[in-house]
């Protein structure tokens, strides 16, 4: 139990000074190198939780895709980053207001709270064991019976994703010569080629 | 000492507040305001996890890889939106976009 109370604060500690540092970082390139690390002690707290197969994922989408994205962009837009972070400490005061605001209501929240008296019986699918089912292998058992329509609406938004980020960034540059297969197969010994008769000490004009 | 249910969401709001600063923190600059957009999902997710284990119900799990893909989605088609918009104004200051003021 000790291991896991060291464990959930390093984590915790770890993902919060990385958030920080993905927004005050001058540079974009690290603020994405924060961002990859808060990802991963975020996973560590999933692990912490017992939610073994979403940490997984959280590593493998965020830091595999997301992250590899976000650093894909930011190195190929050739930005002045300095000049973006002009306004950065003329926006501090209002920023940390509302920010203040905003942490203040959710201790607010956190601190009054309490559960309804009908939220344990209001349980739709019990944690199992760990030690008879793996969580992977229960979140399976729900995910591809009870929740078969949300995975594929799932499975329909990234393929909607996918197309509009194709539709988006593809572009057809003129003069730009490319094979065209159709045409190549197409092609006739007619209108390739051309059997001229050349008469004698005269040559082809 | 043991860590409960308000640990983990003490953990979620402190980083949900950041993001929201960072929106408000870095205003000219999309690429932060999407990494921002990010951690607040992050955020979501951790307490969705939380609430899912502290109660024993698996769905809030299943919720939580919902917002997952919402969010790779979200990321994909936002720098995709920023990718185009740099190429054709060359920059991709926030203040500049007002091509539908009118």
């Amino acid at each position: 139990m000790l291991i896991a109370t060291i464990c959930f604060y390093l984590f915790s500690a770890i993902l919060v000074a990385s958030a920080a540092l993905v927004i005050a970082a001058r540079n974009p390139v690290h603020s994405v190198l924060f961002l990859i690390l808060a990802f991963f002690n975020a996973a560590g707290l999933f692990v912490l939780m017992g939610a073994e197969f979403l940490a997984m994922v959280l590593i493998i989408v965020y830091v595999g895709a997301v992250a590899v994205l976000f650093l894909f962009v930011v190195m190929m837009l050739d930005v002045d980053f300095a000049e973006l972070r002009s306004g950065f400490m003329r926006y501090l005061p209002i920023g940390g207001l509302v920010g203040l605001i905003l942490f203040a209501e959710l201790a607010l929240v956190a601190g009054a709270w309490t559960f309804a008296p009908e939220a344990a019986s209001a349980t739709q699918v019990p944690i199992p064991d760990p030690r008879q089912i793996t969580n992977t292998h229960a979140l399976g058992l729900v995910l591809y019976t009870d929740y078969v329509y949300l995975f594929q609406v799932a499975g329909l938004v990234l393929l909607v994703a996918m197309i509009g980020a194709i539709v988006l960034t593809l572009r057809q540059r003129a003069g730009v010569r490319r094979q065209v297969i159709s045409r190549q197969v197409g092609r006739t010994r007619e209108d390739s080629i051309a059997v001229v008769k050349v008469p004698s000490r005269e040559g082809v004009s | 000492m043991t860590i409960g249910l308000g640990h983990y969401l003490t953990v979620a709001a402190i980083v949900f507040t950041l993001g929201i600063f960072g929106i408000f923190l870095n205003r000219k600059n999309v690429i932060i305001i999407l990494m921002s957009i990010e951690l607040i999902l992050l955020a979501v997710n951790i307490n969705l996890v939380a609430f899912s284990t502290h109660l024993g119900d698996l769905v809030g799990q299943v919720f939580a890889m919902i917002v997952l893909t919402v969010a790779a989605a979200e990321a994909a088609i936002g720098l995709a939106i920023l990718v185009v918009y740099f190429r054709n104004r060359g920059t991709i200051a926030v203040e500049d976009i007002n091509l539908m003021k009118g």
